[in-house]
């Protein structure tokens, strides 16, 4: 008789989590608990300045703290040849600055001591001597004649221009646009924003003379890239380099690249023989890491008098800051804009795109998002809010008329991509009915003829997850797949080991789960071990929802291969041919008398004790999963809100997300992943940016001036679900992690404009706080949201 | 902090000014020679070892920290650790007794209410604070309660279902 799947925790079971009996111990393993003998501990002296040359650096007084060990500066980095690091975009990066500071925040020196305090004390008694510099802090500023040149190290780089770049078809789309009935225009700012996980970012360097070996424990959702990158940065050979990535206080994208602070814990681990922990402060980690967004777009749409879309035009000029050292595949410039659109059957489109340095922190990660399609989505539903309201009609249904089809697919997006399944309609529908659309348009008339302003916003999108496949997808060269190792122990227990990263997504259960499916071994039974490159198959790490896609793809594939194996294991115990045995869930049994059968573990027994003549003992494999396709999950999302029109102040009264992310492995993390994602999007639309003054001071580097929702403002979520399964997936699963951040933020703006429809206001940059509101409902126009930022923003 | 690394570090310099402190940590009275700017965080986790207090954001904001005082929640990044002289600091390591989980872990754990982790030690003795004044507290009272925790992960939802869990449970421990 077949397993219970459900009782042995596989697909489909909301399995308690394994990593939570530790976590809610306080027994978890972050960076900071780490302490290694002898270690001593780094702080980064940041440059106050956005753009200033470096006349003098005066480190005397911090060699002269007892306890301080080591001071490293720009000009140590450079007799080393270790001042500039290569980025993960093909640009490079300071690691101290030498000639000039670029951004506020950038790492201008270095101070190791006996204890993190004496390493601060270190920090402040250096003296900089800076002479200020002209700074720009937004794309116009850049680009404008005459600009001041920012990365004036760079050979042959004379203006501020990162890239200038171009998709799609552009004389095809010209003609579309002349054929149309209306053309609907849109401009926004995507604000720049940060990831900011509860932990910051840190490492501990610790090279061993001895044995030549540097272990690195660091904070990194990519362990192996990490790796990769110090082989070629601080040219030691691979072997020799163990990066081990341990409990992350979650990542977000942000534990992606290389920072330099890792660099410089590296080499003054190297310099000085001991172990050597940097753990960077919050501010540190707001102003100087990867940050997300900041890019603006101009939109338009050709439409037809019923509603058809004919075409897309955009263009975005994106905010690099001072490095561009966005964490995104090479062959995009400006990751997956062009995957905007993806679940509307358009025809033609074209994408101009260009990127632009500036005095602001460098990184652009892509914060819970695939490579900026978080912007490509947003701008999307914005510009289809705004193209059926030019054309007057209904929101859902300028949708409907417009989705992709059930049976299209896989459908050839305008721009290339190919998506792969979907139920578009339905997923609205359930949508609609949740929210109670039409009893919701009859209260707001009403709401309205009494003064008070309601307002529906809706969200439709679908995204690529799940990088790559290797035909387009890399960073640095490296191509995009991902990997599983699986040992079956003699018993039948097992250990797995994957190249993704867990930062809170819950790997160790959902991951036990799928062998679980595919083998009947239950999943308690099954060790999950991530994170340390020195055990852990060569795997391109966590991020972008590409952990389930990929990596979760492979630990089928090497169950999968597992079982082939312990098949011909069954055949040998049971006395028959391998043809003539039939698989259900945890056993083998003979196709022509059902009773006689053996389990899953009695082979696994088997590989280890009575083994047939000629085949290889044990029972371990690997798997390296190279996706045909992106997985293509869909999602809607509505909320309704109240804006008072006395204060601008606006409350969510209702959301409702419909999430079809296909096969669930774990729904219980699957919900739980859809709740965390709403929330940033909630914070995104209503208060959490970076902003910058008009000399490039960051508005935002700390938690009382760049603001993440409590439990008390965010509001209540109602979940529900549609269920198509990806077609080229194993387990037919697709990527979640990301959705509901990429697809909530424009539901609660489309709301919030909404409500205000009929005023004459076409657009509020986000965050939509109170005062912006108040801004446009008063004096009846946009607010942008640019930086500089204004006084009245405060 | 000169006391903490004693035994790495013997040679300290003669100049720095050190002040004995003597702490209840969950019920056990535990003594330390600290410099007078060591954080009552920094003591707990590098000097006394126990490294379930989290330090987040160094500004208050965040709640990772957050340790009960005499009962209450506080902050402890943001304290001296000579201010906690002589006073009573319950961290999570407190929480579980040797052979059971408390209900708030449970709760935590049955209704999803972490996901990496790192806010969960501050969230969970926020919540005591709050379930040791009021049994059973709305769901707005539980939001209000916990709304100087950050958490970037789950949306807050399971968390406020967690507590609500932990709190049947233990108005039903109290009944009995």
């Amino acid at each position: 008789m077949s397993l219970d799947e459900i009782k042995i925790g596989g697909m489909g079971a909301s399995r308690r989590r394994v990593e939570d009996n530790r976590f809610i111990r306080g027994k978890g393993n972050y960076i900071d608990d780490i302490v290694l003998p002898g270690m001593l501990h780094m702080e980064i002296l940041r440059s106050p300045f956005a753009h200033a040359r470096i006349k003098s650096i005066d480190t005397s007084k911090a060699w002269g703290i007892p306890g301080v060990r080591l001071v490293m500066t720009g000009e140590m980095m450079a007799s080393r040849n270790l001042a500039w690091m290569p980025t993960l975009s093909y640009d490079t990066q300071a690691v101290l600055a030498t000639d000039k500071v670029r951004f506020q925040g950038q790492e201008v020196a270095c101070v190791i001591a006996d204890d993190a305090y004496i390493a601060k004390d270190g920090c402040e008694a250096i003296v900089v001597e800076y002479e200020p510099l002209p700074v720009i802090v937004n794309p116009l500023q850049a680009m404008a004649p005459g600009a001041p040149l920012i990365r004036d190290d760079k050979e042959n780089q004379h203006d501020n221009v990162v890239f200038d770049w171009e998709v799609g078809d552009k004389s095809g789309t010209e003609r579309a646009f002349a054929q149309a009935d209306v053309v609907s225009k849109l401009d926004l700012h995507y604000p720049r924003s940060h990831p900011s996980p509860m932990e910051t970012c840190g490492s501990i360097a610790d090279f061993d003379r001895a044995t030549s070996k540097l272990t690195v424990y660091m904070t990194s959702q990519a362990p192996h890239i990490i790796r990769a990158a110090v082989a070629m940065v601080a040219e030691l050979p691979e072997h020799m380099i163990r990066i081990v990535s341990p409990d992350l206080g979650g990542g977000f994208g942000n534990k992606v690249p290389v920072y330099p602070g890792y660099v410089a814990s590296i080499l003054a681990s190297i310099l000085l023989e001991r172990p050597v922990k940097w753990i960077e402060d919050k501010t540190g980690n707001l102003i100087s890491t990867g940050f997300a967004r900041d890019v603006y777009l101009r939109g338009e749409m050709a439409l037809r008098k019923d509603g058809k879309i004919l075409g897309i035009r955009m263009h975005t000029d994106s905010d690099h800051g001072a490095f561009f050292s966005d964490a995104q595949p090479s062959k995009f410039k400006i990751g997956l804009m062009h995957s905007a659109f993806a679940c509307y059957d358009i025809p033609v489109a074209h994408l101009t795109a260009r990127g632009v340095y500036t005095n602001k922190a460098p990184g652009g990660v892509a914060y819970r998002c695939s490579f900026r399609v978080t912007e490509a989505m947003f701008f999307q539903e914005r510009m289809v809010q705004a193209a059926a309201d030019d054309l007057d009609m209904d929101q859902a249904e300028f949708r409907r008329i417009n989705f992709v089809g059930d049976d299209d697919f896989p459908h050839r997006t305008a721009f290339g991509f190919l998506t792969d399944s979907g139920q578009y309609g339905k997923c609205l529908d359930v949508g609609l009915e949740a929210i109670g659309y039409k009893d919701f348009l009859k209260q707001k008339e009403e709401a309205k003829k009494r003064g008070r302003l309601l307002g529906i916003g809706i969200s439709t999108m679908t995204e690529p997850l799940g990088a790559g496949n290797s035909r387009e997808y890399d960073i640095l060269g490296i191509k995009m797949f991902d990997s599983a190792e699986l040992r079956v122990h003699m018993t039948g227990k097992a250990i797995l080991r994957t190249g993704a990263k867990s930062q809170g997504q819950g790997h160790e259960t959902t991951w036990a789960q799928i062998v679980a499916h595919e083998l009947g071994i239950p999943a308690d039974d099954i060790t999950v071990e991530e994170g340390d490159t020195d055990t852990a198959p060569f795997g391109m790490g966590t991020y972008a929802s590409r952990s389930t896609p990929v990596a979760g793809a492979a630990i089928a594939m090497v169950s999968r291969k597992i079982r082939a194996k312990a098949r011909k294991l069954a055949a040998h115990l049971l006395e028959v041919s391998e043809e003539d045995v039939e698989w259900e869930l945890g056993r083998f049994y003979v196709r022509s008398s059902p009773d006689r059968g053996v389990t899953i573990q009695e082979c696994a027994m088997a590989a280890y004790t009575n083994m047939p003549d000629g085949m290889e003992p044990g029972l371990e494999n690997n798997a390296y999963y190279d996706p045909p396709n992106l997985t293509w999950p869909f999602a809607c999302y509505i909320a309704t809100v109240e804006v008072d029109p006395q204060t601008g102040v606006w409350d969510v009264l209702n959301v409702v997300a419909v999430d079809d992310c296909g096969v669930r492995i774990n729904p219980m993390i699957v919900e739980g992943q859809i709740m965390g994602g709403l929330t940033e999007a909630y914070a995104m639309a209503s208060m959490q940016f970076i902003t910058f003054d008009e000399e490039g001071n960051c508005i935002g580097s700390n938690y009382m001036d760049y603001l993440l929702p409590t439990a008390w403002e965010t509001p209540g979520f109602e979940l529900h679900e549609v269920v198509t399964p990806c077609p080229h997936h194993p387990i037919g699963a697709k990527g979640i992690g990301e959705c509901a951040t990429v697809g909530g933020p424009a539901a609660f703006v489309n709301a919030v404009m909404d409500a205000l429809k009929g005023t004459g206001v076409r657009n509020i940059d986000m965050p939509l706080l109170s005062d912006r509101v108040y801004e446009a409902l008063t004096k009846r126009r946009d607010v942008s949201g640019m930086p500089p930022m204004r006084t009245d923003d405060v | 902090m000169t006391s903490l690394n004693e035994e790495v570090f013997p040679e300290q310099a003669s100049d720095i000014p050190v002040r004995t402190v003597t702490i209840t940590v969950n019920g056990e009275k535990r003594s330390a020679n600290v410099e007078p700017r060591l954080l009552l965080a920094h003591l707990l986790r590098q000097g006394f070892k126990m490294t379930g207090t989290h330090t987040g954001c160094d500004t208050t904001n965040c709640g990772a920290c957050t340790v009960l005082f005499d009962g209450k929640p506080i902050k402890s990044c943001t304290m001296l650790a000579v201010q906690a002289d002589g006073h009573d600091v319950m961290t999570i390591e407190g929480l579980a007794s040797a052979s059971e989980l408390h209900p708030i872990q449970e709760g935590f754990k049955d209704e999803h209410g972490l996901q990496c982790g790192f806010c969960t030690p501050g969230m969970m003795l926020t919540a005591k604070a709050l379930l040791d004044v009021n049994p059973n507290p709305t769901e707005d009272e539980i939001r209000w309660a916990l709304s100087g925790n950050l958490c970037r992960c789950t949306g807050y939802q399971n968390i406020v279902k967690s507590v609500l869990w932990a709190a049947v449970k233990l108005r039903g421990q109290a009944a009995n």
